[in-house]
Formats: C-alpha cells, structure tokens, sequence
C-alpha cells in the first residue's frame, strides 16, 4: 500500500464529484427541460447549476494551486515519447489483459501515479475540458458580458455550445472514470482508496 | 385674423423622398407645416403681433415616421375630416370618432389572410379592451407611424425593441398610463423582479410573449390577458416545446422547427433559450456517443463475469 492522495487532493476530488454530478444532472434538466414534470423544476436547476459551477470553479483553483505547490501536477504530463505504443499498450490490457488476469502494464509507483492512458485522458480533461466549461459557464452566468459572434451567430450561442459539448464530454469522461475504477482487485477498492488515501499498489 | 404659421418648414425639395411613397405630400404639408414640426407660430394680421407655441404629443407626427408608416400612401384627409383644413380646427372635427382597422381591412378578400377578424375578437376579449373603452387599436399601432415588423423583420433585435416600445408607451410612462386607467403607478422593473437577468428578457423577447394568449391562427396575438395570468413559469418558453416557438419564432420557423428543433435553421444567429436550443445534429452526435460508450461498458462488464474477473 502507498500514501497516493495527499487530503487537499482527496478534498479536492470529493467536491469535484459531488458537484460535477450535480451539474451534470441540473444541466440535463434544464437542456431537456419540458412543461411536463421533471426531476427538478427549471428555477431550481438553474440555481443548483449556479451554485454548483461556483464551488466546481473554486474547486478547480485548489487543484490548480495545489498541482503547482505539492508538485502533484508532473503526474499530468504527458509523455510524448512512445506515447502512441504506451497507448496501445494500455488500451488492449483494458480490453483484454485485464480479462486474461494479466499484470498491469504500467503498476502504479509514487512516481507513476496514473497509466499512460489516465495520464493523457486527466490532462485532457482538467487542462483542456474543464477551463473551458468552467469558463464558458462564467460567460453564460454573466451573459452580458458576452460580446460579438462569428459568421453571424451570436457569441451567447457559441458559448452555450462550447459549455454544452464540453459539459457533454466531462459526462461521458465521468462515466468510464467511474467504470474503470471499479478494475481492481475489488471493484469497491479503488473507491476506498481515494477516501482513505492509500492505494493498493496491484489495483490498476 | 389670425394664421398658422410654420417656424420652420419643408424646402419643397427636402420633401422629394417623401414623394417616392405618397403622391399626396403636398397636401399633406397644409397639416405637417405645424404637426411636422416641434413648434408653430400664429400671426394676428391686424396686429402684426406674433405667438410662438410648442406643438404637444400626439399632434406631433414626424414626416420621415409618417412616410416609412404603413399608411405612408394616404392624404391626412382619406381619415381625417375635411374640417381639419379650418383653423382654429372646429371641436366638432376634434371629436370625430377615428376609422378602427375593421372599417377599412375587415371582411375584405384582399386582406383576408391577415385575419383583421380574428385580430378583433381577440381584441374585444383582451384585458385593453375590458379595462376602458376609450382603448382602441390604435393606442397600440400609432396612426400616424405604426409598420408591420415582425412578418418583414431583418433584425429580431430591433423588431423585439420596436414592438417592446409600443407596450412601454403607456406602461413605462405614467402621463399616458392614467389616461386609461385609475391605477396610482407603474413600475414594471419591480413587478418583473422575479424573472431572472431581466435585462436580457427584456432586449430578446417581447411583452406580448408572456403577456397574451397564444394564437396559432394569427400571427401575433392580441388577447392582451390580465396581469394574474400572465406567463411565470420558466418551462413555458424554456422547453423544446417553446412557447416562443408560437409567438416570436413563429413566422422564421414554421418549416425548418419540424426537422431541426428549436431554431437551428432559421434564427440560431440572435437568440439563445436554455432548454429550447437543442441542436439537432449535436443532438444526434451525442446520442450516438453515449450509446457507444454504454455498449462498450456493457460488453467490457459481460466478459467480466464471464471470466470471473
């Protein structure tokens, strides 16, 4: 077993999924939002959206401040040497090595914390994904601020797609994070680790 | 005797454009050399002595809005009485009943798919009409200036504020608001408090959207409803089933809303309504992903208890 979430990670992780579950579910209410009963009334979503995309951005700060205090952040690069064969390498131990009870490719080190797959996904989506969502949902808070537009379409439109296609790829990102932690020795136990800190060095 | 006489006034040919659209623009400057302008002047020809006055509201119509009007084409005299010609006008002249929109568009083939009839009931029906009889059609749609803008818009932006501008006319301005009505004051930013970024309700959706009851036999509704039942609830217009879809959107729609959803064809370019701006394709893509995904999961989980893993 090693210490691999330090408490201002596991923090940090537990109001990510708290509060991106939330948005995720106040955002499909109100994209799918119909005059007939829903989960949770329009009004209401649009507040918990609020709400929840406020905590999710001061959320993100922590990470970001603490990636680059605590060092945290050098799990995130990527590297580009090989990556294409790392990649290859990982995927097919998901799909069939790990069925075959084969060993990890790439076991997880304090100095490798995430497979080369988790490594390029997370820097995707925490680098890439997730400034743009958090940054399009600021706009879309605070439409007025919303100038200008591109070939004739509204610069309120172009925001409501970017939050709306970014927040559709952090759903579907939350989905198979969700599925390939459960690829441990027990699914629970992955679980466990990122409440307690300490990770089974054989769990993927 | 005493004589009107304009302060300022028309060059003759200052007023070429206006003849492009009216061939009555002569005639109609006996009445704009004073309506047309901000002030007039009244001379005592005996005396020499001359009054210099503000022309007031109401009597005052602008030319270029006048000549851009709907009615553009009309001599003042197609609607007013003869009698105007005299001045001081007669009070008999003053107290005329004015022509309502049946008595010139109703039961008329030539109108006819305008409804002007229909535009009637729901008039005699609405909450304008019950509240005072001194209301008319054109307490809304300004004789002297109203133009269709909503089937001939180019800009929903400025067809949004020009509609808007009818309604606040009276309910944002209290010296024309207690002509009609006993009630003590208005202030519609207070009475709107509830609804959300107001300001951009207010720039990108007109009153009546909220504020009549849908018609999907007129273009534009007119039953004007009480205040008690005016739209709150957020879904109305919020929802792939927009209510906007039957009121604003509704003449830009009509075609491609049954294919592509809320606005993708047509007007995506100037508006944007949670829950309403679903993009079809988008729709589609998403859909297809999230089917792959759970496919792929499912398949992954099978063979897991298959292997026992």
């Amino acid at each position: 077993m090693i210490y691999l979430y330090p408490r201002y990670i596991r923090l940090w992780h537990m109001l990510n999924t708290v509060f991106m579950l939330i948005l995720i579910l106040t955002g499909l209410c109100m994209q799918y939002s119909s005059r007939d009963a829903s989960i949770i009334s329009f009004p209401v979503a649009v507040q918990m959206h609020n709400i929840s995309g406020i905590i999710l951005t001061a959320s993100y700060l922590l990470f970001i401040i603490g990636n680059f205090l605590r060092g945290n952040g050098k799990h995130y690069r990527i590297q580009w040497q090989g990556f294409k064969k790392r990649m290859f390498i990982q995927l097919r131990y998901y799909m069939f090595g790990y069925l075959k009870k084969q060993n990890h490719p790439y076991p997880v080190s304090r100095e490798r914390k995430f497979n080369p797959l988790q490594a390029f996904t997370y820097a995707l989506i925490m680098y890439i994904a997730l400034p743009l969502v958090v940054i399009s949902g600021w706009g879309l808070l605070f439409p007025e601020t919303i100038h200008g537009g591109v070939f004739g379409v509204s610069g309120l439109v172009l925001t409501d797609l970017l939050h709306v296609i970014m927040g559709f790829l952090l759903s579907i990102f939350m989905i198979i994070h969700i599925y390939t932690i459960t690829l441990g020795h027990h699914p629970l136990r992955n679980f466990r680790s990122i409440v307690t800190g300490w990770h089974h060095t054989e769990d993927t | 005797m005493i004589e009107p006489v304009s302060s300022k006034g028309q060059e003759p040919d200052e007023l070429d454009a206006y003849r492009e659209v009216s061939e009555f623009v002569d005639d109609n400057e006996a009445c704009f050399r004073c309506h047309g302008e901000s002030k007039f002047q009244l001379e005592d020809e005996l005396t020499g002595r001359v009054l210099t006055r503000k022309v007031y509201g109401d009597h005052k119509i602008l030319r270029e809005e006048y000549y851009a009007s709907n009615h553009k084409s009309f001599p003042c005299f197609d609607c007013h009485s003869k009698d105007f010609a005299i001045f001081p006008h007669p009070l008999e002249g003053r107290l005329e009943e004015p022509w309502a929109c049946l008595d010139c568009h109703g039961y008329d083939e030539d109108y006819a798919h305008y409804q002007f009839e229909k535009i009637e009931e729901e008039y005699l029906a609405s909450t304008h009409h019950l509240a005072t009889e001194e209301f008319s059609c054109w307490k809304c749609h300004d004789n002297h200036s109203y133009r269709i803008s909503i089937r001939n818009t180019e800009n929903l932006t400025e067809t949004i504020a020009y509609d808007n501008a009818i309604c606040l006319s009276c309910h944002a301005d209290f010296d024309e608001f207690q002509l009609l009505t006993d009630r003590e004051g208005i202030n519609i930013i207070q009475t709107h408090d509830w609804l959300p970024n107001q300001g951009l309700h207010f720039q990108h959706v007109r009153c009546i959207e909220c504020h009549t009851q849908v018609n999907d036999s007129i273009l534009v509704a007119h039953l004007v409803l009480p205040k008690e039942e005016a739209v709150q609830n957020c879904n109305e217009c919020h929802s792939s089933d927009s209510r906007l879809m039957h009121t604003l959107y509704k003449h830009q729609s009509l075609e491609a809303r049954e294919k592509y959803g809320f606005l993708n064809a047509v007007v995506i370019n100037e508006a944007y309504v949670i829950g309403a701006n679903r993009n079809y394709f988008l729709n589609r893509a998403s859909v297809i992903i999230f089917g792959l995904v759970i496919g792929g999961l499912a398949i992954h989980i099978i063979a897991r208890i298959r292997k026992r893993v």
